[in-house]
């Protein structure tokens, strides 16, 4: 008598690899997190103490990447500033994502003249250029990256909103909406526990390349003067405090760049590596 | 003629969005904290002077009354005044309007060039390994940060190797070219990753076709089929991209023309607002929105100009 062989279950990722780079994605971005979690521990010294005895010093043994005009140390406002970059980067994504979502979900299950009204909504806002109507908010609110969030919310809810509304359209026709409906299930549990599930996926592996693109504009606004303050140590701003100097003192603009470079790549992988992972899914 | 009707009914059908941005434009002004008029006259004005400006500009009418007055001033061309300049908006805007188109066309242009050889390189070598190398510069290149691009540019070319100015406009046209070479190269290069990618995966798309296999059964020289007709069918999807993406190229003028000081509409409204000029705030904004909704409406026009399917 054999023993009766018991199939394996079903993965729901079977047969599809781990593309590299989800892995290279993630260990990149959580190097970042580690060096905003540990930034009191790694970095060499105070990112905004002044010392004016040792300005504008090319990078060396003292100071591993130079220091600026205030005589900073500029690996230290680089470590400290990853702590704001990354903030922007996952704030700047969350408040999107919730009302894109939401307005997604809501315009794409009822349809009809809320469907219309909030789709007429969306076609306003991006008719504007996208970063000139962060800055206009922006300037309006005043400088500071609470105007930043919330102009990001504003404005950033429009492309998760099309690609959950694209995915409920489909999906609000399918068989299972129709039982749960036959079961008597009510409006919202239909839409948020049924469908929504199944529609978010887009807009999750869309959130990846969104949140490269929220510490680049986050970053921008800084460099303009109208994010992040100083003397509190961001990219942005590092890169706009060596602007007059970039004739001597090279190195203070250009590793901050290096480093929202490094950081924007892991987005850009994980984002990747998702798309593929969903599109060899469906 | 059937298929260009569109060019009369598009223009009726963006009336509701040219409504929407003037809406939200008068919205973003009047959201600003201080009374203007107090701004206008400063803070020992009298309550009577005051009163007076109120009444002369409609501001202690209900806002949809000066909403109405916003319309109306607007499509008569009146701006208002700017307090920096001493001078009409709309004048003070429309001098800025040139370099920044000129900016824009030039860094379309560059990133025209590069795409379509890059995307046509890695297409015709797929998996090889140029065409993972150009897919790691289009990762690479999405996350570059167009201000400090233009620094490292400015760094390399312009102090290192003296071949381009730092900064500035120009004055004669070929001036104005070697002027704006830089600052449309960083513009560019946020703009080539995205359009090399979709050039790539839709020139590849279109090499499987079965008209492609006709071709090469009939003879055809490979290169003959690939400029011939691959390329050429593979032009329509990237040019409404380039639309798609003209918003994105208008923000990363604003950092640009700041970094490059181009005097362009992006640096007038960034400084505009360290000015407190809202008026020019206002302006710029929207006619950099205008320059949106135009640029689709010819993305449309082109699409339908060269392919006869297309029915807009």
């Amino acid at each position: 008598m054999t023993a009766i062989e018991i199939p394996a279950a079903p993965s729901r990722w079977r047969s599809v690899s781990l593309p590299w780079t989800v892995p290279a994605g993630a260990g990149i971005v959580l190097f970042w997190v580690a060096v905003a979690v540990l930034a009191p521990l790694v970095a060499p010294s105070d990112p905004i103490a002044q010392d004016l005895s040792d300005t504008l010093k090319p990078p060396g043994w003292a100071h591993w990447l130079g220091t600026d005009n205030f005589g900073r140390d500029v690996l230290s406002r680089l470590i400290w500033g990853t702590r704001i970059d990354l903030m922007m980067g996952f704030f700047g994504v969350l408040f999107p994502f919730v009302i894109g979502t939401t307005i997604g979900a809501v315009a794409g299950y009822s349809g009809g003249f809320v469907d219309a009204a909030l789709m007429r909504l969306l076609d306003v806002t991006i008719s504007f250029p996208f970063f000139v109507l962060i800055i206009a908010i922006v300037a309006t609110l005043g400088p500071g990256l609470g105007s930043f969030y919330i102009a990001l919310a504003l404005v950033g809810w429009v492309s998760y909103a099309r690609l959950v509304r694209a995915q409920f359209l489909v999906l609000k026709q399918s068989d299972f909406v129709l039982a749960a409906r036959c079961l008597g299930f009510g409006r919202a549990r239909i839409v948020f526990k049924h469908i929504l599930p199944n529609a978010i996926m887009p807009a999750v592996v869309f959130s990846m390349s969104d949140a490269v693109l929220d510490i680049l504009l986050g970053s921008s606004l800084s460099f303009l003067g109208l994010g992040i303050q100083p003397p509190t140590a961001e990219w942005g701003i590092m890169i706009a405090d060596g602007k007059n100097f970039i004739g001597t003192a090279w190195w203070i603009s250009l590793f901050p760049g290096i480093a929202i470079i490094i950081l924007a790549i892991g987005f850009s992988f994980l984002a990747d590596g998702f798309a593929e992972l969903l599109g060899a899914k469906d | 003629m059937q298929r260009y009707r569109f060019v009369l009914t598009r223009p009726l059908q963006l009336i509701p969005v040219l409504f929407g941005i003037s809406l939200v434009t008068f919205v973003l002004t009047h959201m600003i904290p201080g009374d203007p008029a107090r701004i206008l006259l400063g803070i020992r004005a009298t309550a009577e002077a005051i009163a007076a400006i109120h009444e002369k500009f409609g501001l202690d009418k209900p806002i949809a009354v000066q909403y109405f007055y916003f319309l109306a001033n607007l499509v008569q061309g009146d701006f208002g005044r700017s307090i920096i300049y001493r001078a009409p908006v709309l004048g003070v805007v429309a001098e800025r309007i040139l370099p920044t188109l000129s900016l824009i066309l030039l860094a379309v242009a560059i990133s025209a060039i590069l795409s379509a050889i890059l995307a046509s390189i890695a297409a015709t070598r797929r998996g090889g390994v140029t065409d993972q190398a150009i897919r790691l510069f289009s990762t690479i290149g999405l996350g570059l940060p167009a201000f400090w691009l233009g620094i490292v540019f400015i760094m390399v070319f312009s102090i290192g190797l003296g071949l381009f100015p730092v900064s500035g406009y120009g004055e004669t046209f070929l001036d104005r070219l070697h002027h704006l070479a830089l600052p449309a190269a960083t513009l560019a290069v946020s703009l080539v990753p995205v359009i090399t990618r979709n050039l790539r995966a839709s020139l590849i798309a279109e090499s499987t076709s079965d008209y492609v296999t006709a071709a090469r059964a009939k003879g055809v020289p490979a290169r003959a089929i690939f400029f011939g007709h691959v390329f050429r069918n593979s032009l329509l999807p990237t040019i409404s991209l380039f639309g798609v993406n003209i918003g994105w190229m208008i923000g990363g003028t604003v950092v640009v023309e700041t970094v490059f000081s181009v005097p362009g509409l992006g640096q007038l409204m960034v400084s505009s607002i360290f000015a407190r000029d809202y008026l020019v705030v206002q302006a710029v904004t929207l006619v950099l929105a205008l320059g949106v909704v135009a640029t689709n409406f010819l993305v449309d026009l082109a699409t339908a100009v060269l392919d006869p399917r297309v029915t807009v």
